[in-house]
């Protein structure tokens, strides 16, 4: 995208800008003074300053005061009503006869939540990436009418995760569309999909990949076409097989977006929760309840409310997450000296 | 004919279909029903009544049982096609079922009533869109309410984003001032970091500034979004430096250089950012869930997760609502998808 | 009025100091080229006095007002870019309005100083169009207008026709003379093209690392350079610099010779130099003639002769290993690998001593 672009202040942009301005002079006067008396500088932080009052009340303050809540008890949600607990919560967490059997643990709730993400993490995200460097392969092929097939499959992206949720609670329901299609094509029985453990929990991934694989594909796909056609054209002179060009030139050059992809999907796995709620609600029992449910439920909505716990469990994930972005950062960094040389 | 065929099925240079050709295929069209498959179900479902939303195996159409007024019975009467015991058919009323048999009436003789086996008749059916679906939700419930409060969150917290973003954008694209690189810092640094992490003090802020159950509890802490200030100031740093001097020479004040010259010409990224914002924020479940405990305060996501969630669930108007929701972000689609691919692929940002 | 005045200018970006003290006095009415290679300070210089930067110390006066902490905006310049930085979403008429849009002035005379600007530069049927939509030469006419709307107190032009093409840049640099001409407000104009400062400047300001090496009207500083690098600066092709040595200074002439081959009389005492000095030597490529027979000459191998019709551009190796250009009036049939006799008349010379400054009195 380039600052030169070409526009005509007539119709819509007119009227608006007809609008705009006398309010807009009107808001110069003060601020043309206040420009006189700080200058410059003066200026830049008038500029900076509403985003960063709202970014301070709205995320930096939480940050700060979650590690504080972390270390409190009870049920209340002001700080000052609160007893100070200091590291029990985590002890708590972390109190465990073995990590791999969550009933063996002081939390088994904390665990079993996220082991079944660490589940849902590594399959999700091998299957969506999969998927979608498929789909962006096949996007990158010359096909009649791609405009359309990409702009399909990006369609789910853009759906609300309670509509995403909806859509499948009521496809994946015992008198669904799913067991029609299978009771025409092969006569199966009727299964109920939502409230087996197993096929929920495969449920939960197989949606959040429909929903969330136009992403991922649009940006892998973006990264295809960065590769140059004389390179692919070099490989046919030379006679190499489609397999080998595959693995010689597309992967190695479509690398650096692959890591951007790999990464998002972790940090976005990893968070899992709206469409899932919607879908199963965490059941059946706890076979599909994530990280991100477990804090809300225990910070908001179950009887025995725990905000200590809750804050504590977040402030465990965002470790997680901040390692994942770490990881981004090193390997983007990585990449672009990869690219200056 | 043979010419279309020929159209769809060439290929560049003339080769011949290669298995990969028919893999790509069989791949689109899959993607095609996957995809497209469950909203057109849900869609052709909302106009679905009760009765058969509930029958298996489902119809793929809405129909529903066509219905005869007869004299001297205050309801109409579903009407079926029977088979007769001396084998003709014909198409008469149900009066009265009484286990496998029923009583059926001519419309036009309602006087003489026929037993027949249940087995022996088949409702005559038509296709009719149960518009009651998409009408009762408004008048019943508070679905009207709920579009309001989502329409008021998406539209405030687009607008104050795009302001308070680009603002703080042009400062840190366009000044040099003292801890610039530390806020820019602080900004990457959070890009990744969701909101989800920080719900628990979140909370007790927006309680303590009273804006518990209050929408603008839900808007205020979306619109210092990172990822909005990143992508503005990645395009605002492609604005010649030359254009501001030039401005500053023509005395424009520090705020006209902002909003005559900086916000014109970001005007492609700030649609990518309007954009986002308005699928953001229409799309928003966890949080408003949490701050919004009055029914009259729900967005629509907050509202339909509701409903979808009681015991008994009302399916017709679930779906309908579901539609209705659905709408905005297909309008988007329709329109937009265009830019929003191109922004997303240049900026690499959801 | 448009006296501007430089005392003990210097700005430093961190620990770097790009303009070393400058002091500088622009008469009102004047047009003054900085002229320098890339990286000489002679933006940055400009940025100072536009007021678009601060200087770090000394003093900025506009008609003996110290302006350094008058914002750009109040002090009634007019500056036109090297990139023109048109607005590109306005129309080339609401390009012209905005600066006098923000000083408030009434519309009509808004709408009459544009129609006196577009009749002068000639832009007045372009006026609804956008930047995108004109060529090069029109956009730096519309750049140019921008400013003269503005009435300033000065003009500051910063490379303006370093975009244009090489016919559009000599017909832009006339027009821009007879503006001057007309307008008769101060203009102080940045290149580094020495043909454009020669053709534009009443003086031209020389400036290198920072520092001003001469300032001087164009033809001081061609024919009394300062310095061996005003010498080499201006003039094209660059002067010709050969070791010599001082062999008598006498009351009314210097006997220099020149690569111990030739030995001429400058016909001005050096005053700081004495006898048996090393120096070395400038010559313009235009000043150097071929020998007639019999003559004082310095002996050379031509290695290339560029025919160029009305001149003959002629390089040549010296016996020490030099290369020397001579610019020779007419056609010459002379090729590579010959020998040549090359001479040149004393007047002609520039003596530079050995810290690089002319020698006094030469």
């Amino acid at each position: 995208m380039s600052a030169n672009i070409k526009r005509h202040r007539t119709g819509l942009g007119g009227i608006a800008f007809a609008v705009i301005r006398p309010v807009m002079s009107l808001i110069d006067i003060p601020l043309r003074a206040l420009q006189r008396a700080t200058g410059q500088g003066g200026m830049a932080s008038f500029f900076i300053l509403p985003n960063m009052a709202v970014f301070t009340i709205f995320v930096l303050i939480p940050f700060a005061i979650n590690f504080v809540y972390s270390m409190t008890g009870g049920i209340e949600i002001f700080l000052n009503q609160r007893d100070f607990v200091g590291a029990e919560h985590y002890r708590d967490i972390f109190t465990c006869g073995s990590y791999l059997d969550p009933a063996s643990c002081r939390r088994d709730g904390f665990w079993t939540a996220a082991q079944n993400t660490t589940l849902f993490v590594i399959l999700q995200v091998t299957l969506l990436i999969i998927v979608s460097l498929i789909t962006a392969l096949i996007l990158n092929r010359q096909i009649i009418g791609r405009s359309f097939w990409r702009a399909m499959f990006f369609f789910p992206v853009l759906l609300s995760p309670v509509v995403v949720g909806l859509i499948w609670r009521w496809i994946l329901q015992r008198d669904g569309l799913l067991n029609f299609v299978l009771l025409e094509a092969f006569g199966a029985e009727q299964f109920n999909w939502l409230t087996d453990r197993t096929a929920a929990f495969a449920a939960t991934i197989g949606v959040s990949i429909w929903a969330h694989m136009g992403f991922y594909t649009l940006i892998l796909l973006a990264g295809l076409q960065a590769i140059p056609k004389d390179l692919y054209e070099a490989a046919e002179m030379d006679g190499t097989s489609k397999s080998r060009v595959f693995r010689r030139i597309t992967l190695p050059l479509l690398m650096p977006n692959l890591i951007v992809v790999l990464v998002l999907a972790l940090i976005k796995a990893v968070q899992v929760f709206d469409e899932v709620y919607v879908l199963t609600g965490g059941g059946p029992g706890t076979s599909t309840m994530y990280l991100v449910q477990y804090i809300y439920e225990k910070g908001f909505a179950s009887e025995l409310r725990n905000p200590g716990l809750a804050a504590a469990a977040s402030i465990i994930m965002g470790a997680v997450l901040v390692v994942l972005t770490l990881m981004q950062m090193a390997a983007s960094r990585r990449n672009e000296k990869k690219g200056e040389r | 004919m043979a010419g279309v065929v020929s159209f769809l099925t060439r290929r560049r240079g003339g080769d011949r279909w290669h298995w990969t050709d028919v893999a790509t295929w069989v791949w689109l069209i899959g993607g095609l029903l996957i995809i497209f498959g469950p909203a057109v179900w849900l869609v052709l479902s909302s106009f679905k009544t009760p009765a058969a939303l509930s029958a298996f195996p489902p119809s793929i159409l809405p129909y529903v049982t066509q219905e005869v007024q007869v004299e001297g019975f205050d309801k109409p009467l579903p009407l079926y096609e029977v088979t007769l015991p001396d084998g003709t058919t014909a198409q008469m009323a149900e009066k009265r079922r009484v286990g496998v048999i029923a009583q059926m009436i001519d419309p036009k003789n309602p006087g003489e009533v026929v037993k027949v086996n249940i087995k022996d008749r088949k409702p005559v059916e038509m296709v009719e869109f149960a518009t009651s679906n998409y009408t009762e939700p408004f008048l019943q419930f508070d679905f009207l309410r709920y579009l309001w409060n989502s329409v008021f969150v998406t539209v405030m917290a687009t607008i104050i984003t795009l302001i308070v973003n680009s603002m703080a954008a042009f400062a840190l694209s366009k000044y040099k001032f003292k801890g610039r690189d530390l806020i820019l810092l602080v900004i990457v640094g959070t890009l990744m970091v969701p909101l989800g992490v920080i719900t628990v003090p979140l909370y007790s802020i927006i309680s303590t500034l009273g804006l518990f159950n209050n929408l603008w509890g839900v808007i205020l802490p979306t619109v210092a979004t990172p990822t909005g200030v990143f992508l503005l100031r990645q395009y605002m740093l492609t604005i010649p430096d030359e254009l501001i001097d030039a401005a500053r020479m023509d005395k424009a004040s520090e705020w006209q250089i902002y909003w005559r010259i900086v916000l014109p010409l970001s005007a492609p990224a700030l649609a990518v950012l309007a954009i986002f914002s308005v699928v953001w924020r229409w799309n928003d479940f966890l949080w408003p869930l949490i701050v919004l405990s009055r029914s009259t305060a729900y967005t629509l996501q907050v509202g339909l997760n509701v409903y979808a969630g009681q015991l008994n669930v009302q399916w017709h108007y679930i779906l309908a609502m579901t539609v209705v929701t659905m709408i905005p972000v297909v309008l988007v689609f329709v329109f937009l998808q265009r830019f929003i691919t191109r922004g997303i692929a240049t900026s690499g940002l959801k | 009025m448009g006296r501007i005045t430089l005392e003990k200018l210097t700005k430093s970006y961190g620990s770097v100091e790009i303009l070393h003290g400058i002091d500088l006095d622009i008469q009102d009415g004047e047009f003054v080229v900085f002229v320098g290679p890339s990286g000489c300070g002679k933006s940055t210089l400009l940025r100072q006095i536009a007021g678009l930067d601060k200087p770090t110390s000394g003093e900025l006066k506009i008609n003996g007002k110290l302006v350094n902490d008058v914002p750009a905006a109040d002090r009634g310049l007019a500056m036109v870019f090297q990139s023109y930085a048109l607005y590109p979403h306005m129309s080339v008429r609401q390009n012209l309005a905005f600066g006098l849009e923000n000083a408030r002035m009434p519309k009509a005379e808004i709408d009459s100083r544009i129609a006196e600007a577009a009749r002068m530069l000639e832009i007045g049927d372009y006026l609804d169009r956008r930047p995108g939509q004109l060529s090069g030469g029109q956009r730096q006419r519309v750049a140019i207008g921008r400013a003269i709307v503005r009435n300033p107190t000065a003009f500051l032009l910063d490379e303006p026709l370093s975009n244009l093409d090489a016919e559009l840049r000599i017909s832009m640099r006339a027009e821009l003379s007879a503006l001057h001409q007309r307008l008769k407000t101060t203009m102080i104009y940045v290149t580094h093209d020495q043909i454009e400062a020669m053709t534009l400047a009443n003086r031209i300001v020389v400036l290198r690392k920072g520092n001003i090496e001469q300032v001087g009207t164009p033809l001081e500083l061609y024919n009394r350079p300062a310095n061996r690098f005003v010498a080499g600066f201006i003039g094209a092709p660059s002067m010709n610099f050969l070791p010599g040595s001082i062999l008598a200074v006498n009351l009314v002439d210097t006997v220099v010779t020149v690569l111990g081959e030739e030995t001429l009389a400058v016909p001005r005492p050096a005053e700081t130099a004495e006898a048996g000095e090393k120096i070395t030597v400038g010559v313009r490529p235009q000043h150097i003639r071929l020998a007639g027979p019999g003559e004082d000459c310095i002996g050379a191998k031509v290695t290339l002769v560029e025919a160029l019709g009305a001149e003959t551009v002629v390089h040549a190796r010296v016996s020490t290993g030099e290369l020397l250009l001579a610019v020779l009036a007419g056609q010459h049939a002379l090729s590579a690998g010959e020998d040549i006799r090359l001479t040149f008349d004393a007047k002609d010379l520039h003596l530079f001593g050995g810290d690089g400054l002319r020698i006094a009195g030469t």
